[in-house]
């Protein structure tokens, strides 16, 4: 089991790599001079040349992919070009809000959406089954910020119980920070909560039809022992899985999150620095979500192995 | 292999077992109609400006009232249907020509196979939002640009998903017997390969199709997407969260006819897959 993990650890090297050079090289992808579209339609000939030398555009690609991927080693993510401050320490001041909000979104959606799940494919085809598979289509189709504004409209302004946004750090009080945090919890996990709903149902529907299920069923083993025991644990993989490629909805989904509630987070941090055009900005915010991503799916692999005992590659 | 009955008459009475197959075509079709019609539908410009009558609440003149500039928002939010759908459809068609092609090669050059697809690997580990994001903060914000960046995200799941059914069919008996005979490559990939990848393949295209249409109003909606000149269900929605704590309806409209379409084509969709499901196509029959 420990040479499955270490090897799958060794695996998400190269597509780290691969990440990184695919966001690096995205400058170079479009066509035209990137540095004029960054300066906008004012700018003048110095500006253009500054930006070149920020993004290192007068280099070699090759050699300037290498002192990149040596720089980011060193956790040297670049200079903000309309602040000058490192990009590094700007994220660092935003980390918070962004992890206070999608930690919890995560833990809530699994706890909502895996028993759904279960009911529905225990009571396919019944009443309860339809209501939540047409509850888990409208979560995947209602767009994030539509269910943001619906929540606000409703919790916030008509009925007045929690704060219409903002964020409190937790360091400022547990219950302030709570209160703060539920509503774009709620907005964030919705897409995430169908699909992992839909996904256990189908997993649970298929795991039920088998045969062990039956021998269970005629021995006498009580119905939740049944679904939350045989069923699930023998559906988990596909759950899992889903649960950790579903984390690259929660990320796009908390960059609107946080622009609708106005959280200081990474997600509000990536919009400011689309109007600004500041790019290495974009480009090191891009790259840390999808590091965390391929290293959430890393732990993910992992986990098979607990849930999954006959997996070993 | 299955029990489809692949005449059109065959196929339409297929469909009418399948009621969320109806609800979504017609839902979509609705759409389209408001699309296709726009100029009938209102005789207003969508950019004229009333300075006189800015955000003012639904009246006679002003259906659905006017946004912060005073454009009468009724019109606006008719014209965004169109924006929606050419990005939607464009998107689902050039990612399923892009993912097809990609596809067919890495699943029968292993050359390509090992170099392409790590390459897919790498894209989809960057979430497709935030891909979009970076190309449009590199590029002049333009229809057809947010089609190219949204596309860019959305190729490799297509590509892996043609990937996977041509590995699986090159191993189907047929194939090997084709490949016995002595049938050519081309031969084998477009008449024996390619008609069994298109159910799978409409299915994907339709969940493309979705979450392009969501893709393109976040994008817009966080300053990334089309100009804002064009009246997009994302650019409306954007302008209105200025004033969305007392004047919420400008939020409102486009964000109803968004999820409507995203919801018209999802149910399309998850119709589409049980009946092209040879699977369950045996099940029905059989009962």
């Amino acid at each position: 089991m420990y040479a499955y993990i270490l090897r799958r650890i060794l695996a998400t090297i190269p597509v780290m790599l691969i990440v990184a050079f695919i966001v690096f090289s995205l400058l170079y992808l479009t066509p035209g001079d990137p540095a004029a579209v960054i300066a906008g339609e004012h700018a003048t000939a110095e500006d253009i040349a500054r930006i070149r030398a920020n993004l290192g555009l007068n280099d070699p690609f090759l050699l300037r992919f290498g002192t990149w991927i040596a720089s980011i080693m060193q956790f040297d993510l670049g200079t903000s070009l309309l602040t000058n401050m490192p990009v590094s320490q700007m994220i660092g001041q935003r980390i918070e809000p962004t992890l206070s909000l999608m930690l919890p979104t995560l833990i809530l959606a699994v706890c909502i959406a895996v028993p759904l799940g279960v009911i529905a494919a225990w009571r396919a085809g019944t009443k309860v089954d339809h209501f939540i598979t047409v509850f888990a289509v409208l979560g995947f189709s209602v767009p994030v910020f539509v269910v943001g504004y619906a929540l606000v409209w409703s919790f916030s302004l008509k009925l007045g119980w929690l704060p219409v946004q903002g964020y409190a750090p937790i360091g400022q009080g547990v219950s302030r920070w709570f209160q703060h945090l539920v509503l774009p919890c709620l907005t964030l996990s919705s897409a995430y909560i169908a699909l992992i709903t839909r996904i256990t149902r189908t997993a649970v529907l298929e795991v039920l039809q088998q045969d062990y299920i039956r021998t269970a069923e005629a021995k006498g083993v009580g119905r939740h022992a049944i679904l939350f025991v045989h069923a699930l644990k023998n559906a988990s993989v596909p759950i899992i899985t889903v649960i950790g490629i579903g984390v690259a909805l929660l990320i796009g989904g908390a960059v609107v999150t946080e622009s609708v509630f106005a959280i200081p987070g990474l997600g509000r941090l990536t919009m400011e620095s689309i109007l600004r055009r500041d790019y290495p900005v974009i480009q090191a915010i891009v790259l840390l979500f999808s590091i965390s991503y391929v290293l959430v799916n890393l732990l993910i692999d992992i986990a098979y192995t607990f849930v999954d005992p006959r997996i070993r590659y | 292999m299955s029990a489809i009955d692949t005449s059109a008459s065959g196929f339409l009475k297929e469909t009418t077992r399948y009621p969320t197959v109806i609800a979504g075509a017609i839902l979509l079709g609705i759409i389209l109609l408001i699309a296709f019609l726009t100029p009938l539908l209102s005789n207003t410009d969508p950019s004229y400006i009333d300075a006189a009558r800015r955000a003012q609440s639904a009246s006679a003149s002003h259906w659905f009232g006017t946004d912060m500039l005073g454009r009468d928002l009724y019109t606006r939010v008719l014209y965004g249907a169109q924006v929606s759908l050419i990005v939607g459809f464009a998107v689902a068609v050039l990612s399923t020509i892009g993912g097809l092609a990609i596809g067919l090669m890495s699943g029968f050059v292993k050359a390509i196979d090992a170099v392409v697809m790590r390459f897919m690997d790498g894209l989809m580990s960057i979430p497709a939002i935030l891909l979009a994001v970076a190309l449009m903060s590199i590029s002049k914000g333009s229809v057809t640009n947010v089609i190219i960046a949204i596309t860019i995200a959305e190729i490799p799941r297509t590509a892996r998903l043609v990937r996977g059914t041509v590995l699986s069919l090159r191993e189907q008996p047929y194939v090997e017997a084709a490949v016995a005979g002595g049938t050519r490559l081309p031969t084998i990939i477009f008449k024996h390969i390619l008609p069994n990848t298109l159910a799978p393949l409409i299915v994907q295209a339709t969940y493309v199709c979705a979450s392009a249409m969501i893709s393109e109003s976040i994008l817009s909606f966080i300053g990334a997407g089309v100009p804002p000149v064009i009246p997009s269900w994302g650019n409306i929605m954007a302008e209105g969260r200025a004033l969305w704590l007392v004047k919420p309806f400008i939020i409102f409209y486009p964000a109803v006819f968004l999820s409507i379409t995203v919801l018209a084509i999802n149910l399309l969709g998850d119709g589409l897959r049980d009946m092209l499901d040879p699977r369950n196509a045996q099940r029905t029959t059989s009962r």
